[in-house]
This record gives C-alpha cells, structure tokens and sequence, in this order.
C-alpha cells in the first residue's frame, strides 16, 4: 500500500512541483494550497502523513496541525518552514508534530522523514 | 553589556575624528583656558593686596618719618630761636646799662664782652663794636683790626638803623671768614648809636646739632634766597647755594615729602627762624630698614614663590581636571560606541533574518524544479543529451545548497533568543569543542593548550550556544594560524561574578582597519569560503548570554578574543 501524503504550502508552484515528484517515487500525493483546503482534505479522504507549511497566510500552519490533531490525532504531521524560530519548533513539538524541516529542504530527507513518521504510525497505532 | 572591539585598540585619531571626547587640541585648549582663567582670578588679588600693603607700609615708614622730622624741626627751631633771643637780649642789655661813654672805652667795652662769654656763659661771641649813625666803627674789641671801619653801605647796618635790631645773614665782611652779626640800636639825643656783636658761622652750625639726629639726616640753615648759612652734609658749605629747592618758610614747622635729587624718597621739614634771616631745612630720607619684614625684594621674593606655587597648583589641578574629563568622555563615547555597535548589529540581524526567510521559499521551489527535472530526466531511458543536463541540475542544486547555507546562517544568527541553563565547567567544555575540531589541527601540527586557573566557578549557561560560541573562535584561529601554528586557552575567574576566556593564537592577526569590523554581519576575509557570519553569530550569542566579547590584534603576530561569561545570568 502506498504511503497517502498530504503536501500543505501556500506556494502553489512548489505544492505541484513536490507532488509530482513524490508520485514519480509511486508516493500518492496530494497537494494544497491553503491550511483551509488543507482541513478539507483531511476531512474527505485519508492520509498517513500530513507535510504542512508553517507560515501560510489565513491559516496558518501551528493552527491547521491543533485541528488536525484535534480530530485525526493518529495522523502524522512533518513542520516546514522558511524561519525556524525556536519558539515555533518548541510550540510545534507541543501540538505533536513528528518533525519539523527547515527549507529548502532536499526531498530525499523529506521522504525519509516521510516513511520514518509513517513507521512510527503504524508502529503506535496498529 | 556586551564590548564591539574596544575602543584603545583602535587608531586614537580615528577615534577622535569620530567620536566627541575630548581630542588632544581641545583638550589643550580647554587646560590652558582654565589655567590662564584660575591664575588670573587667584594671582591678581594677590598681586594688588601685596602691592597694597606695600604702599600702605611705605606711607606708614614716611608718616612716621613726617613725625620724626617734625619734631626734630621744632626742636631746633626751638633752642635756635632761644639762642638768637638770648644774645640779642644781653646786647639790649648792655647798651641800656652802659652810657654811651663808657662804651667808647675799649677796656670796657673788652670786659663787657669777656663777661657775657665767660660770666653769663653766653659765649660765642668774637668781637663787639659800637658804631656810630654814619656806620663809623667807632670802639672795637675782638681778634680783628676793625677799628675805624666804615660800615654805613652794608644792608646789616641800613636795617638796624631802620629796625633798632637785626640779625644779620652769614657774610665774609672785612675778616674774610663767615659770621652772622647781631646787632642793636639806641637813641642818644636826636641821633643814635649801634652795638653790635658777630658770632662766627661754626658757633651757629653747633646749635644745629641736637638728640634724635640720625645718621642719615642732613640739618642745615640757609637764607631766603636758598644761600647756606651752616655747613650741609650733603649740599654744600656755608654760603653755597643748595642744588634743591626750598619750600617757602614760614614760621610754622612744616613738613613735606618730596623725593630728594636722586629721586630717592625723603622727608623735607622747614621753619623760618624767628626774628632773624634764617630758614632751619631738615631733611631725612625714607629708608625701610633693611631688616624689616617687607622690603620690595623680599616682597617681589615672596611674591615670586606665591605666585609659582599658586600656578603649579592651578597647572596640577587642570591638568586633573581635563584628563579626568577626558577619561569620563572617553568612556561616555566607548559606551556609545558599543550601545551603537549592539544596536546596528540587532536591526542588521532582523533584516537578515527576514531577508533570508523570504529567499527561502522561491530557494525551495528552485530545488525542487531542479528536482524534478533530474527525476524526469531520470525516467527516460533514452533522453538526449542526458548527462549535459544532469550536471546542470547538479550544479543548480549545488548553487541552492549554498544559498541554503548562506540563509540558515543567517537565521542562526537571529534565532539565538531563547536560551537554557544548566550547570557547566568551562574547562570541561572547551576540552570538548577542542575535540569538536577534529583532526584538522593535528594534522596542521597545530598546538592547541587549555590553561585554567585555580579556583574557577562553574556557570550557568547554554551549553550548545556556548560550544557554538567557541567552536567558531577556534575555527577562526585555526585558520589565521599557520601549520605547526599555537593557539592558547586561558580560563580564569575575572572579579566575584565573571569567568573570561581567553582564545589567543600566533596566527596572522588582524589589521587596525577590520578590527572594529569583524564582529558585522557578512564581514569576511576568507574571500569565497566564509560567509561572514561566524563571529556575528558568535557576538550575538555572547550577548545573549550576558557575557562580553572582546578582541586585540596585530596583524602579523596573532589574535586574542576574550569572551568574559557571567557565573550566574540576569
């Protein structure tokens, strides 16, 4: 069974880009756009691990992850960010993300990441 | 507060161009403006109160020299006046007691005249003549041949017929030597006769001489056309013209001051003398004695050493002043200086941050273009130019990995907000990082030493910012020092409070121009390899950790970054 991922950033380029590339690894990839298109996502179909932004205009990416977690806390979510401010890593720990990657990120990592979260997934959940 | 590289290390004339302490001309200027200003207020008082109280003292010496001299004219005048009057009186005398007869008798007339000099102690008197209304000498006694002479043409003999007495002024005569003559007139019948007696000058100038004479003094007589009548010490002898002039006489005692002729000060006193031709001159010069406290050398001695210890002082103290101002201004600026240097470095830190972060994301849609390229590249078997194209996106993604490390730095610089605490032993953990710097130095041959000394406090601190701190230290000293180079780590308490660290290689040191720069952000010398944020990120921590970071350096012989660390934060 291939490993369900849901890509969340707010540069659409770069969701289409990194889905795509995830699917030539025969990872099945979704993108979105926003932490709003993100929330609906999750809620109509499932995923085993969520990639989410933290800087998003709207909703941002500390708050997609609290409502995530809220109502799906078995899903895995990976942190990305451009900043990496400690306080959002420590905050971001706190809402139970699994990781958190700082861009530009090598997408090697991230599938790493990826099938280590998936993992730890199966691992506590099974 | 944390130091930017301090202040001394810099080239002094920079810094006083640049900075408003108290540069050497100023300061100059200011000393000299102080000192000319405290030593005019201090030393002209002192000049006029000394000079004053000269003045005041010299008025004192000639008023008393004004008393002195007063009573010694009264004196004389006095007993000259007395003696004057007494022989006029005897002469009155004798020419009512006698008849005119016997007065032509020679033998009386003699023992008339030895009586009054030897009975009467009157003395003096040389001759006695009795001369006749026509000026005919007509009895003579005395050492002279004057018998017969013919007196009716000199002023004595008109005046005393005019008066019915006379003194006479100090005159030759027929003798030829001087004498004064006193003479008196009496009636006989419708006409008269004159009895008439000469003193000799010396008999005159002996009354002169009187108690309270002083040395100095000079007492003579002279007539009222300045003629002397008795001998002066310094003017002349007996009837010489004195070179000074002569107050007008009256009969009262006056007394002046009045330079003498070699414009030394002096006290002139003067009298007429009563009834008779004379004017009494005393003269006494003002002479401070020379013992006494204040004469004008030692006034000018003791105003002389007054004077430089008063300026000494002054020079002393403004020198104090100015170089205390200066020393207070210097830090002022040294403390601008480093709020300035902190402040620059935090707004260079936040926009570097935010700069970083915006190139972060198109960086990340770069790398993953590039990405897909390569994947797509990679899933065709028989895609043209294929290698030509994988070494682009190779070199792309090369080009964004070291744009990724420029901007990760960058955040690293800025993110250092929050810090931990734990109990750490310095030592300990620069034996760490030492190890941190793998095998690099040794083979360099480089020589790294840890020396701690007694007694060093463990702190609380951030353990990994601090290995950050010093592992970017010594990979700066590690590339100044040349292979076989030394790099020495001192560790020592510095005060209750603070433990300094000091990192000191013999590398190739920094020049005077980057000094004050190095610890900016992008500041590089390692052209091409350094980013130039290790010693910003390492500034900025140190900051944050309340501690100080201080470097010296000369180019040429090596480097010393001191990192002084608080034992306990806030």
């Amino acid at each position: 069974m291939p490993l369900r991922v849901l890509f969340v950033d707010d540069e659409e380029d770069l969701v289409s880009t990194v889905v795509e590339r995830l699917e030539l690894r025969g990872i099945e990839a979704t993108g979105a756009v926003s932490g709003e298109q993100a929330l609906t996502l999750v809620e109509r179909q499932p995923f085993d691990v969520v990639l989410l932004d933290v800087r998003m205009p709207g909703l941002g990416g500390l708050e997609v992850i609290q409502r995530i977690k809220r109502t799906h806390p078995d899903l895995e979510v990976i942190l990305l960010s451009g900043h990496g401010a400690r306080e959002d890593v420590e905050t971001g720990r706190r809402f139970g993300a699994f990781e958190y990657l700082q861009k530009p990120v090598d997408l090697e990592d991230v599938i790493a990441t990826l099938h280590r979260a998936a993992a730890r997934r199966e691992h506590v959940h099974r | 507060m944390p130091i930017s590289p301090s202040i001394d290390s810099l080239d002094p004339t920079e810094v006083e161009a640049a900075r408003p302490y108290l540069a050497g001309q100023s300061a100059a200027r200011l000393r000299r403006t102080m000192f000319l200003a405290t030593a005019i207020i201090s030393l002209v008082p002192l000049v006029i109160v000394s000079f004053l109280y000269y003045d005041q003292y010299e008025r004192s010496i000639r008023a008393e020299a004004v008393e002195g001299v007063s009573r010694q004219v009264t004196n004389v005048k006095r007993s000259l006046e007395f003696f004057l009057t007494e022989r006029r009186s005897a002469l009155a005398f004798i020419v009512r007691d006698r008849s005119f007869s016997e007065l032509c008798n020679v033998e009386t007339l003699s023992r008339t005249m030895q009586h009054m000099n030897d009975t009467l102690a009157l003395g003096s008197f040389a001759d006695l003549g009795l001369i006749n209304a026509a000026g005919k000498q007509l009895c003579y006694t005395g050492p002279y041949d004057l018998q017969g002479r013919d007196y009716h043409d000199q002023d004595w003999f008109y005046r005393v017929g005019q008066r019915g007495a006379f003194v006479s002024e100090v005159f030759l005569g027929y003798r030829h030597s001087p004498h004064f003559a006193i003479a008196t007139r009496q009636e006989r019948g419708s006409g008269y006769y004159i009895l008439r007696a000469t003193i000799n000058a010396e008999v005159l100038a002996e009354q002169l001489v009187t108690a309270g004479l002083t040395p100095d003094d000079d007492v003579f007589l002279v007539n009222l056309e300045g003629t002397l009548q008795s001998p002066s010490r310094r003017y002349g002898t007996v009837l010489q013209r004195v070179a000074i002039p002569i107050p007008h006489a009256t009969g009262e005692v006056q007394v002046l001051k009045r330079d003498d002729e070699h414009h030394r000060p002096a006290v002139i006193g003067c009298s007429r003398i009563a009834d008779s031709p004379f004017v009494l001159v005393y003269i006494r010069p003002v002479v401070p004695p020379q013992s006494a406290d204040v004469s004008l050398p030692r006034l000018l001695v003791f105003l002389l050493v007054s004077a430089a210890l008063v300026l000494g002082v002054i020079l002393w103290g403004s020198r104090q002043f100015v170089a205390t101002l200066r020393a207070q201004n210097l830090k002022r600026a040294e403390l601008m200086h480093k709020v300035e240097y902190a402040n620059k470095l935090a707004t260079i830190g936040r926009l570097a941050a935010g700069v970083a972060h915006e190139i972060n994301n198109p960086l990340t849609i770069i790398n993953e273009k590039a990405g897909l390229l390569k994947d797509i590249v990679n899933l065709e078997a028989q895609f043209p130019r294929r290698e030509k194209v994988l070494g682009i996106v190779d070199s792309i993604a090369g080009s964004v990995a070291r744009c990724r490390k420029v901007t990760h730095r960058l955040l690293g610089f800025a993110k250092h907000m929050d810090v931990g605490s734990e109990t750490i032993a310095v030592e300990e953990l620069l034996n760490e990082v030492v190890g941190f710097l793998g095998k690099e130095a040794a083979y360099r041959n480089i020589t790294i030493a840890i020396a701690a000394e007694p007694g060093v406090p463990n702190i609380e601190s951030d353990r990994g910012q601090l290995q950050q701190v010093f592992l970017n230290i010594l990979n700066n000293a590690e590339a100044a020092v040349s292979d076989g180079g030394r790099i020495d780590i001192g560790v020592r308490p510095a005060g209750e409070r603070r433990v300094a660290v000091s990192i000191t290689d013999n590398g190739i040191g920094i020049p005077k121009e980057n000094l004050d720069r190095i610890f900016e952000p992008f500041f590089t010398t390692k052209e091409g390899s350094g980013t130039g944020l290790g010693l910003s990120i390492t500034y900025g921590i140190v900051q944050k950790l309340g501690g100080e970071i201080t470097v010296k350096s000369e180019a040429g012989k090596g480097t010393c970054f001191t990192v002084l660390l608080p034992v306990r934060r806030g």
